[in-house]
């Protein structure tokens, strides 16, 4: 038996510009020349009007503050990514165990999902204070924080991950008699794989708002000092420039966050998944 | 090996009285007695919703029947008594994981047999090859064409050897000259290996070009309504497409067919 010519596909060629898929640059440089011309247009308008930095700080003060600051700031910002992944860390552990557990049973589903809702519509900063209250070490009480924003979107994508298994498969591996820990080893997990993946992209982003916004409860009282931590000190002693620098650093972070996690996603998944694949057009 | 394997000698497996009735009250499959020999080639021929899926997955163990007995006589069996035949099975779609290797997809039986790697793989690369996929082993699925996968998926039910061979409409979703290649590559495995083949169409010409017997079915409820035999020798190829015996097999298994379905508006 062999194949006959022309029945099997041949992919086409990746043209490539400095490594990156030539169609992909237009995606890169919009962004950035968005983003500049908007730089650009603030720069001018704080300087045209004279508007003093402690209402709106030009984007060059506020680069030569980071500057200046970048001892003091840096601390607090990986103080703030520690707490972000060590969050997501625990969020992604327990939302996959939990998903699995879930897997095993209709039953421990129906009982507990609930109850994941319910710590998912809470709002974090109605929770917070009580668990600033209640748990001794400030770090540790704003992990808790970050985890119970993080841990939902990968309970839940999980979950329908390892519940969308083509049925046909499932009928062969019954098929071949293949024991619960082989379906789930070998088919349910694999399948999940993106699933479990896209909602670690959503919780990277969640994880570092929950530690913020945790840490904007806390307030000053709070001696973690994050990035919320210096924020809410600059803004006392009116330093503007400074809360912007460290809203910068946040925001750089979490695109950062993203970025990472996507490329993650893309390794993972680029052989074989449809959310890999290059997009036509 | 004698063309196409013997056919009437012991049983493989026996059906009878196999009936299926859904949950939802849906009558699927009745009154079902088949006896299928080793070495056959059997077609399920009738309109879409008749049962046939019902009646395969049923041999195939997937759903038990509400009546009836299926049986496999020369199987070995369980310790509670329950037949374990060595089946192969190829499903319309052709199902394959997307996130493993057509060498992986096609070693997936024995891999839950427990079969040693080294092993299940050089017999997955070897079912591969006899499917014409030599040279595709590390290829995902997703970069294989449709009729490149459904070899994969024929490659996984082969691997393992199986007595039977159980297809649900393999070759529906793919063009006609896919279909004329596979169907072509499908009779001459068969010779080689000798296996037993089950197979489900909706296609009158499939059905007569590939099989030793055909069995007419009917809808509401679902049932073989007669049971032709196809007496031309095999190898069957591109001359017996076009001869006039197939011709006139076609005509014939055509009428009985239209009988089927005509029977059904009657009553
Ligand atoms: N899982 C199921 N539950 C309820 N009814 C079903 C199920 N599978 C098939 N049926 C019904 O049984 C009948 C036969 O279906 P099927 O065996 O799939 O026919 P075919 O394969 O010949 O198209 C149809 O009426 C179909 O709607
Ligand atoms: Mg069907």
């Amino acid at each position: 038996m062999t194949l006959a010519p022309g029945e099997a596909p041949t992919p086409l060629p990746v043209r490539r510009v400095l490594g990156v898929a030539a169609e992909a640059w237009p995606r890169i440089l919009m962004p950035v020349l968005i983003g500049a011309l908007s730089l650009g247009a603030w720069e001018w308008a704080v300087r045209a009007n004279e508007i003093p930095p402690y209402v709106l700080p030009s984007p060059s003060v506020i680069w030569a503050t980071l500057l200046r600051d970048w001892p003091s700031l840096s601390v607090s910002l990986w103080v703030t990514l520690q707490i972000t992944f060590a969050a997501l860390a625990v969020a992604a552990a327990a939302g996959l165990a939990l998903a699995i557990l879930f897997a095993q049973s209709k039953w421990v589903e129906l009982s507990l999902f609930p109850y994941a809702v319910v710590l998912q519509v809470t709002p974090i900063v109605a929770i917070a204070p009580l668990i600033i209250i209640w748990v001794e070490d400030i770090r540790l009480a704003l992990l808790i924080c970050a985890w119970i924003v993080a841990f939902f979107p990968i309970l839940s994508n999980t979950t329908l991950g390892l519940n969308s298994v083509d049925h046909n498969l499932v009928d062969l591996f019954r098929l071949y008699r293949a024991s619960r820990l082989q379906t789930l080893l070998h088919l349910r997990l694999p399948a999940a794989m993106p699933y479990f993946l896209a909602g670690l992209r959503i919780s990277g982003g969640l994880a570092l708002i929950g530690a913020i916004v945790a840490e904007f409860v806390a307030g000053t009282g709070g001696r973690a000092s994050g990035l919320a931590y210096r924020i809410l000190e600059a803004g006392y002693q009116l330093q503007i420039p400074r809360m912007f620098a460290a809203l910068f650093l946040i925001c750089i972070a979490g695109i950062a966050i993203f970025l990472a996690l996507s490329l993650i996603q893309h390794l993972a998944l680029r052989r074989w998944h449809e959310s890999a694949m290059r997009r036509e057009g | 090996m004698q063309e196409g394997g013997a056919q009437g000698g012991r049983p493989l497996v026996v059906l009878r009285g196999v009936e299926k009735r859904y949950a939802a009250g849906t009558l699927a499959v009745r009154g079902v007695d088949l006896g299928i020999g080793r070495g056959d080639f059997l077609s399920l021929l009738g309109p879409s919703g008749c049962g046939k899926s019902t009646l395969l997955r049923m041999i195939a163990g997937l759903t038990a029947p509400s009546a009836g007995a299926i049986d496999w006589p020369s199987a070995p069996h369980d310790a509670k008594g329950v037949a374990e035949p060595r089946l192969g099975f190829v499903f319309q779609e052709p199902t394959l994981m997307p996130w493993a290797t057509a060498l992986a997809n096609a070693a997936l039986p024995l891999k839950l047999e427990g079969v040693a790697r080294s092993e299940r793989e050089a017999r997955a690369a070897e079912a591969l090859a006899r499917v014409g996929l030599g040279g595709f082993e590390r290829a995902y699925p997703r970069a294989l064409s449709g009729g490149m996968r459904m070899r994969v998926s024929i490659a996984r039910a082969l691997v393992t050897r199986p007595d039977i061979l159980l297809m649900d409409e393999p070759f529906a979703a793919l063009d006609e000259i896919t279909r004329f290649r596979l169907n072509n590559d499908l009779l001459e495995i068969w010779q080689e290996t000798g296996f037993t083949v089950v197979f489900v169409t909706h296609s009158v010409f499939e059905s007569v070009y590939l099989s030793r017997r055909i069995a007419v079915m009917a809808a509401r409820p679902g049932r073989i309504e007669t049971e032709i035999a196809v007496p031309a020798a095999y190898p069957r190829g591109e001359a017996f497409r076009t001869s006039a015996e197939y011709a006139a097999l076609c005509r014939t298994v055509s009428l009985a067919l239209g009988k089927a379905i005509e029977g059904r508006h009657a009553a």
